[in-house]
C-alpha cells in the first residue's frame, strides 16, 4: 500500500507542476472563442484596440512559449476526489504544494506569495495555507480530477460580498452585481468572467462565486431559474458601457456564471468574484493506478 | 483620436501636451519599472531613488526575471499591474521628481486628474494581462536598484515599439475613466428603474 501511495503522491505532484505552468501559457479554447466573439461585437475604437491586443498577445504567448500574463497568481486547485481514490486528501494537498513549488523553481515563475502581515515573500508560491484547494468528494469512484486556476490579484481584488435581506429579492442581487462590476471599472482586466455566489452563508457564497469562475466560459447552471439569472446579468452588465479594460465599449463581460446554495429564511447573501479575460485554467485526471490524462478545456 | 510616437525620457513638455484622452501612443526609449513597495520606500520611508526620474515614463510592474549575475537580469515575463493602488504617489512623482508619464492598467481614480493637469503629466492605459506581447517589446533590462524588494525593485528597461497604449488621463483635465463611470452610473439609473 505504501508503494502505491508514494507513486500516487508523485503522480499528483507531477500533475500539479505541469498544470500550473500549462494553465499560465495556453488558455482554453472556450475562452479563445469568447474573446474572438467579443472582438467581432465591439464597436468602440479603444475597445477594439484592447481586444486586438489581447488576441495578438494570446498568439505571441503560444509562439514564444511564454506566459499569457505575468501574474502567476495565487495557486488555486479544485479537486474532485473519488471515495475509492487510494490517496488521502491530506497527502493530495501535500503533493499539490510540492508540485506548485517545483513548477515555480524549475520554470522559474514569479513568486507572489507573501506573509500577510510582514509582506515578506515566502519564495516559491507556497506558504501557510497556500496553495488554496477546493474539495469535492465523489461516491462510487476511484479517480481524482484536479483543476488548476492560477488567480491573478487584479481580478481577485475586485471581490465583493453583500448580505442582502430577503425583501431585496432577485432585484437586490442584480443591483449588487451591477454596482460591483461598474465600480470595479477597468481594474479586474475586463472583459472577463463574473462569478456570482448566492445563498448559503457569507463565507459559502464567496466560495460558490469562486467555483463559478472556474467553469468553462458560457456554461449554464443546470437550474433553469439560476440560468435565467445568468443570462439577465450578462445582458445588463453589457449595457453599462464599461468596455474592454474599462476604457468604454460594448463588451464589459464575456460571461456570467452563478452558483447557488439554499440558505436561511432570513439570509440573502450575494458574493461576486471576478475572473480577468486571461481566465487561466487547466485540468488533469489522475487514475487510481497513477496514470495522468491532461485536459485543457475541462 | 490621433496616433503618436513618443520617446522617453521627454525633455520638451509639448510632447506630453499634444496627447489627448483616447489617443493611441507607441513608446520608444526607456521605461522605469516601479510598484507598491518601491514607492512606499521613496515616499513613506523617505529614501531617494537611485535613478534619475526627470521626464520619465513609469510602468507599474513587478517583472518575472531570471538572475544572470550581480545586478544582471534576463526577462522572462514582464506585464503590468493595477494602478489604482498607487494613485496617492502621483503628485510627489511629478512635483519632486519630474515624472511625465505613468503607465499601468485599470486607470487612476479622479484624484489624479488635477495634479496631472497642473504638473503636465499623462496616464497611459496598457492592456492588462497582455504580458507575452509586452515582454517582446522590452529589449533589455539595463539597470536594477533595490534588489532586496524583488520583484518590486526599481527597474530600467529599454523598449522598442512599446504599446499600443491609450491615453487614459491627459494633461488637460481629460479622463476616459471619469467619463466612462459617469455614463455607466447614468445607465445604472435607467436599468434600476426597469428591474
Amino acid at each position: 500500500m505504501s508503494v502505491v501511495a508514494t507513486d500516487l503522491s508523485q503522480a499528483v505532484e507531477d500533475a500539479a507542476a505541469h498544470l500550473y505552468v500549462w494553465a499560465l501559457k495556453d488558455i482554453p479554447q472556450d475562452l479563445r472563442d469568447a474573446l474572438a466573439d467579443a472582438a467581432g461585437k465591439e464597436t468602440s475604437v479603444t475597445g477594439q484596440r484592447v481586444l486586438q491586443t489581447i488576441l495578438r498577445n494570446v498568439n505571441v504567448a503560444e509562439e514564444e512559449k511564454n506566459l499569457v500574463c505575468q501574474d502567476t497568481g495565487l495557486a488555486v486547485y479544485y479537486c474532485s476526489v473519488g471515495e475509492h481514490f487510494p490517496l488521502h486528501p491530506a497527502r493530495i494537498y501535500a503533493a499539490l504544494k510540492e508540485g506548485t513549488e517545483r513548477a515555480t523553481v524549475d520554470h522559474p515563475l514569479r513568486s507572489n506569495t507573501v506573509h500577510t502581515l510582514t509582506r515578506e515573500n515566502t519564495g516559491h508560491n507556497v506558504g501557510f495555507r497556500v496553495p488554496i484547494v477546493h474539495w469535492d468528494f465523489v461516491p462510487d469512484w476511484d479517480g481524482l480530477d484536479v483543476k488548476c486556476v492560477p488567480k491573478g490579484s487584479g481580478s481577485e481584488n475586485m471581490s465583493f460580498l453583500k448580505m442582502c435581506v430577503p425583501a431585496d429579492g432577485v432585484t437586490g442581487i442584480k443591483k449588487f452585481v451591477l454596482e460591483s462590476i461598474v465600480g470595479a471599472g477597468g481594474k479586474p482586466c475586463p472583459p472577463g468572467i463574473v462569478g456570482v455566489g448566492i445563498g448559503g452563508s457569507a463565507d459559502y457564497a464567496m466560495h460558490l462565486a469562486k467555483e463559478a469562475i472556474a467553469r468553462p466560459v458560457g456554461t449554464r447552471n443546470p437550474d433553469p431559474l439560476v440560468a435565467e439569472l445568468e443570462d439577465d446579468l450578462y445582458e445588463l452588465l453589457n449595457e453599462t458601457g464599461i468596455g474592454p479594460m474599462g476604457l468604454g465599449g460594448d463588451v464589459t463581460v464575456l460571461s456570467v456564471h452563478v452558483e447557488n446554495a439554499d440558505t436561511h429564511m432570513t439570509l440573502n447573501p450575494v458574493a461576486v468574484n471576478y475572473q480577468c479575460w486571461a481566465a487561466r485554467r487547466a485540468s488533469a485526471h489522475v487514475a487510481a493506478d497513477g496514470s495522468i490524462t491532461y485536459e485543457r478545456d475541462a | 483620436m490621433a496616433t503618436h510616437e513618443v520617446t522617453f525620457p521627454v525633455t520638451d513638455p509639448a510632447e506630453i501636451l499634444k496627447l489627448r484622452a483616447g489617443d493611441e501612443v507607441i513608446v520608444q526609449g526607456h521605461v522605469i519599472g516601479i510598484r507598491d513597495r518601491t514607492q512606499i520606500r521613496i515616499f513613506d520611508q523617505g529614501v531617494e531613488p537611485p535613478m534619475d526620474l526627470t521626464g520619465a515614463f513609469l510602468l507599474h510592474t513587478a517583472p518575472g526575471v531570471r538572475k544572470l549575475g550581480p545586478g544582471r537580469y534576463e526577462k522572462i515575463c514582464i506585464g503590468t499591474t493595477t494602478s489604482a493602488r498607487m494613485v496617492r504617489f502621483t503628485e510627489g512623482l511629478g512635483a519632486q521628481y519630474g515624472v511625465r508619464a505613468i503607465c499601468g492598467k485599470g486607470g487612476f481614480p479622479d484624484e489624479a486628474i488635477e495634479p496631472m493637469q497642473r504638473l503636465g503629466m499623462v496616464y497611459f492605459a496598457i492592456v492588462g494581462g497582455a504580458a507575452a506581447l509586452e515582454t517582446t517589446q522590452i529589449e533589455e533590462i539595463e539597470e536594477v536598484a533595490w534588489e532586496e524588494l524583488m520583484p518590486e525593485c526599481l527597474w530600467k528597461f529599454r523598449v522598442k515599439d512599446f504599446g499600443p497604449l491609450t491615453v487614459g488621463i491627459d494633461a488637460h483635465g481629460g479622463s476616459l475613466y471619469r467619463d466612462v463611470q459617469a455614463r455607466a452610473h447614468q445607465k445604472l439609473e435607467e436599468i434600476y428603474a426597469r428591474l
